[in-house]
């Protein structure tokens, strides 16, 4: 397993090896199937399409439809404006959505296609039938990582969707983040615990987790509606859940339409959940109800009672920038030690933070943006951890160090939990919780020596 | 034979054909239609194949980098592979296809994604310098025998030259360094990428070392990409019979097979489609003459099998494939016939790569199920109606992007296999060279052929055929199965396998099986919703309880006094 890895680390400048990050159309194309009755299209060689729609597949073991440009030679030479202008009348004509939303790709990002006019044109030639949208994204796949993707086509709402009419709507819009459905779907719940009316956009519960009734809809129930992301625009405030992916969002919607934002970060763990609660409550003016009061006691009822397990575990962790700060969070109350963590995605914001959260506990953690899972591994080879949390590639590492492995974040192609339970609120912290409990005595119980194999932990 | 109901005729090919064409825009229509055909197995109809994707169409088709990356290069674990362009292509090709590996050196280069994680610099001011920067690390830290540079789109379109940078990096380092220009906008479907990589593996790699392996009979599987373990039943079972296997393209291969695999005294084809060129120009340069085989279902593994003894010529041979086949057959009849009880008559249609959809078809009627509907995703009118049509197939101007290299007779190394009077017998024998009959002369009359199935014809088949399986793609898996339709995935095979060979049969034998008899099908109606009417019976306790002991009794008492309370 990985045994072309050696522990000497050589520099590196050019060559990614085994990256922790893929590319801005994907982000783009998850974040607007969480928009009801939405078509996403990409507008690139058909590759782009195929691969995003596998990838997401094999994460989420649901229908993943997209439409692309499918350019060949000739388009790339002479621009994609007639693929594009096919594709529309194609796309409406078959597919019949609401909305198309269009993302570039690297291919029509190098030839420079400017998508707002070809969508001008089709307007002008009746090729969008009344009444239906086309929205674009720029996400060329050169720059930052599939989570700038995501943040870029959740923009692409605000700047084509959402607008300010003067009326004070008593509704808060919550930018979830690249997360997944269930945790989409467990922020709603809160909210509705909470009695708060929010605006969640994307959305992807109930699109991408759809039940088996042997009907298959190509626009489920689920999703943001056009209308709801209109009002965004009328609401009291704004509630984005992390930095890179979705506060640049909440600042077009403020620049847009005037809607204060909260600049919060992924709600996994004890103090990031209380800090989201906190946000609702105030905002929207709302009692905390003892419901949610009595999850938040049971998460640390079950940090108290199996502290002695968690304590000063050296962790590696490694995956997208917003959840991973989250989680280290969540690690460093759990006084376990985050000794090596990484993003693929660049950017600085998720060196300092990290940095931040760990000075006390861990200061000699090594904090990495724009990193790879090879030097993860080499960190590890070097000096070992005791637990792995990362997407399913870690796995390997996992096997070939033997170390207990969670899996958390995007994607994860082997397993099936992070489809169903989500990682966010008290009740996602109980979930980590149970998994890393569970990747941590399992190892033991295998491992151990006879004498010290026991019944009761 | 199972209990079968009220099964829904079979729509006429051609008006199942109109349905699913009714909803195009017509400049749409006039071309689909050219690709979804009735089928007439003696004299197949043109089929519009290996023309471009329309867009905006739901297709299952991937690009020319995913077909020459992904799946004609992956295999070879020990080549280092490094992706030119950003990041996300390098990611999309790792690990995903199922192509195993088994390494017999310890390097395992399959393992990892390497790629030159192109930025917004590079594309303004070239990728070059940084490419050669990555092959110059990862030479550092790997050490590799040879490293591949695989293009994607923008590498085309900002004009870095990878050949060029390939020589001198080859010059540099020593070791064989090679570039693939399969820039994913290169052809309509991954089809275009097959035959970039078959062109560099016959360029690059192939006749480097003529150390021919020392075995009696010799071969080369091409076209077999070891999926789920394939290409291993393949070989545990040639090697049964005494026929080696020099190198399998690619699939569990190492970078000196494929430098040694024009030793090999026959080249047998499985994957026509994604192998043929490396086929025809092994056999101009050194001699080898290639013929298709199929492993995939019991007659036609015994079938191929024939076919490689025959080529041979040896009766020891002969009498050996012999003994194995009937062993072999012992074994899988039984099975055959077990699962035929329940699948018997029960329907199958297949949209899928670029010869599965044809050979599966094999295992499917060895069950007795009728396969209604096939296509393939990439494949081209050969690969439909039969070699004999390749004079006639124009040449467009995605194909014609496509290098075709002009390949001669090496001075030195070309060694007919066989001599003229001997390839004569062997034809006189009723013996094929160099020739593949292709899907349609083997598929029923008025079957319905598709090439390059969209979604919504999908959706049309699966209302108007009413097939108990079907066979495709991860994409489609999720919205078939949705449809209460269980679809088993011929790319991945559903992380399941070998299908390959007798043993393989056996295996697909079951696995469609128990996909048609899995209960879960059944639970789909909510009972509330199968009996809307509110018809609860209400049963005391007591009515039970009345029949046992007294102790019962009062207790069931008790509870219908409560009962009455409430």
């Amino acid at each position: 397993m990985l045994n072309a890895t050696p522990k000497e680390i050589k520099p590196r400048e050019a060559l990614r090896i085994n990256p922790a990050k893929t590319c801005q159309p994907i982000g783009a194309m998850y974040a607007a199937l969480g928009l009801h009755g939405c078509m996403p299209h990409s507008h690139g060689s058909q590759g782009c399409c195929s691969y995003h729609r596998s990838h997401l597949t094999r994460h989420y073991k649901e229908p993943v439809v997209a439409t692309t440009s499918s350019f060949t030679e000739g388009a790339s030479v002479f621009g994609g404006l007639a693929n594009l202008t096919q594709a529309l009348s194609n796309i409406f004509a078959i597919y019949n959505p609401d909305v198309v939303a269009v993302h570039t790709t690297c291919l029509s990002e190098v030839i420079g296609d400017d998508i707002p006019m070809i969508i001008q044109k089709a307007t002008a030639e009746g090729i969008i039938p009344p009444g239906k949208l086309v929205i674009h994204a720029n996400t060329p796949s050169f720059v930052g990582s599939h989570i700038t993707g995501f943040a870029n086509m959740t923009s692409g709402m605000v700047r084509y969707l959402a607008e300010r009419t003067g009326r004070a709507l008593n509704q808060l819009n919550v930018i979830p983040g690249f997360v997944d459905p269930t945790d989409m779907r467990e922020i709603k719940r809160i909210a509705a615990e909470m009695k708060v009316k929010i605006i969640l956009f994307p959305d992807t519960s109930d699109v991408l987790d759809q039940p088996q009734t042997g009907v298959y809809q190509m626009y489920p129930s689920g999703g943001a509606t056009v209308a709801q992301i209109k009002s965004a625009g009328d609401s009291i405030a704004t509630l984005a859940l992390g930095h890179f992916s979705a506060h640049p969002p909440a600042t077009d919607l403020d620049e847009k339409c005037n809607v204060p934002c909260a600049f919060l970060e992924t709600p996994v763990g004890l103090t990031q959940t209380d800090r989201f609660i906190h946000a609702l409550r105030n905002y929207a003016g709302v009692d905390v109800p003892e419901s949610i009061t009595q999850e938040r006691g049971r998460l640390l009822d079950v940090m108290s009672d199996m502290h002695q397990y968690f304590h000063g575990k050296r962790v590696a962790v490694a995956g997208d920038p917003d959840n991973i700060i989250s989680l280290v969070q969540f690690l460093v109350e759990l006084d376990m030690k985050p000794v090596y963590v990484i993003t693929g995605s660049p950017g600085n914001h998720f060196e300092q933070r990290v940095q931040e959260l760990l000075k006390e506990q861990v200061p000699d953690a090594i904090v990495k943006q724009n990193a790879d899972l090879f030097e993860l591994h080499q960190w590890i080879k070097n000096v070992p951890v005791d637990l792995i949390v990362g997407n399913t590639y870690c796995k390997y590492i996992a096997r070939a160090e033997n170390i207990p492995f969670v899996r958390y974040g995007f994607p994860v192609l082997d397993r099936m939990g992070h489809r169903l339970f989500p990682t966010v609120g008290y009740m996602g912290a109980l979930r980590l919780l149970d998994k890393i409990i569970d990747a941590l005595l399992d190892q033991k119980d295998r491992d151990c020596p006879e004498e010290w194999f026991e019944l009761v932990q | 034979m199972s209990e079968i109901v009220n099964i829904p005729p079979l729509p006429d090919a051609n008006e199942a054909r109109e349905e699913m064409l009714k909803i195009y825009p017509p400049k749409t229509r006039k071309k689909r239609q050219k690709q979804i055909l009735s089928n007439d197995p003696s004299a197949p109809p043109e089929v519009a194949a290996n023309t471009r994707t329309i867009p905006g169409i739901i297709s299952q088709r991937g690009c020319t980098y995913a077909g020459c990356r992904g799946v004609v290069m992956g295999p070879i674990y020990d080549l280092l592979q490094i992706t030119h362009g950003p990041i996300g292509c390098g990611y999309y090709a790792w690990l995903t296809r199922r192509n195993l590996a088994r390494p017999k050196e310890g390097v395992n280069y399959m393992q990892y994604s390497m790629s030159t994680d192109m930025q917004e610099d590079q594309i303004i001011f070239g990728g070059e310098k940084k490419l050669k920067q990555a092959i110059r690390e990862a030479y550092a830290i790997f050490k590799p025998k040879a490293i591949a540079i695989l293009a994607t789109c923008p590498v085309g379109l900002i004009g870095d030259d990878i050949h060029t940078v390939a020589r001198q990096m080859k010059e540099e380092l020593g070791i064989n360094v090679m570039g693939f220009s399969c820039e994913g906008y290169k052809g309509v479907s991954q089809s275009a990428g097959h035959h970039i990589a078959n062109n560099g593996v016959f360029k690059n790699i192939i006749g480097l070392n003529d150390q021919a392996d020392d075995a009696e009979f010799t071969v080369n599987i091409l076209g077999e990409y070891n999926i789920g373990g394939d290409a291993w039943e393949i070989d545990t079972l040639l090697r049964k019979c005494g026929i080696h296997v020099t190198a399998t393209l690619s699939g569990d291969v190492s970078y000196d097979q494929v430098t040694r695999a024009h030793t090999a005294m026959l080249n047998t084809v499985m994957c026509h489609r994604s192998i043929n060129y490396i086929a025809e120009m092994m056999e101009k340069k050194f001699g080898l003459p290639w013929v298709k085989v199929n492993f995939i279902g019991g007659d036609a593994t015994a079938k191929s099998l024939r076919k490689i003894a025959q080529y041979f010529e040896s009766k020891k041979l002969k009498d050996r494939v012999e003994e194995v086949i009937a062993q072999e057959l012992l074994e899988l009849r039984p099975v055959q016939e077990e699962v035929k009880k329940r699948c018997q008559g029960k329907r199958a249609a297949l949209f899928v790569g670029g010869s599965r959809a044809h050979h599966y078809q094999h295992l499917f009627n060895e069950m007795g199920m009728e396969v209604v509907s096939a296509g393939y995703e990439f494949a081209h009118r050969d690969d439909y109606e039969g070699r004999r049509v390749l004079p006639t197939i124009k040449v467009d101007a995605d194909s014609r992007n496509i290098e075709e290299l002009k390949v001669d007779a090496d001075p030195t190394r070309f060694k007919p296999r066989k001599t003229p009077e001997q390839l004569e017998a062997l034809k006189a024998g009723g013996f094929s060279f160099s020739d593949y009959e292709g899907m349609m002369a083997e598929m029923k009359k008025g079957a319905l052929v598709v090439d390059d199935i969209s979604h919504h014809e999908i959706e049309k088949l699966i209302q108007m055929y009413h097939p108990d399986i079907i066979c495709s793609g991860i994409k489609d898996k999720f919205v078939i199965e949705k449809m209460g339709v269980p679809c088993k995935q011929l790319h991945s095979y559903d992380y399941g396998g070998p299908y390959a060979a007798f043993s393989g049969a056996a295996n697909f034998y079951r696995e469609i099986d128990r996909m048609l008899s899995t209960k879960v099908w059944k639970y789909l109606t909510p009972p509330w919703e199968k009996n809307p009417q509110l018809t609860a019976t209400l049963v005391h306790a007591g009515k039970e309880g009345g029949k046992r002991n007294g102790e019962n009794k009062t207790y069931a008492k008790r509870a219908v006094t409560a009962d009455a309370g409430a």
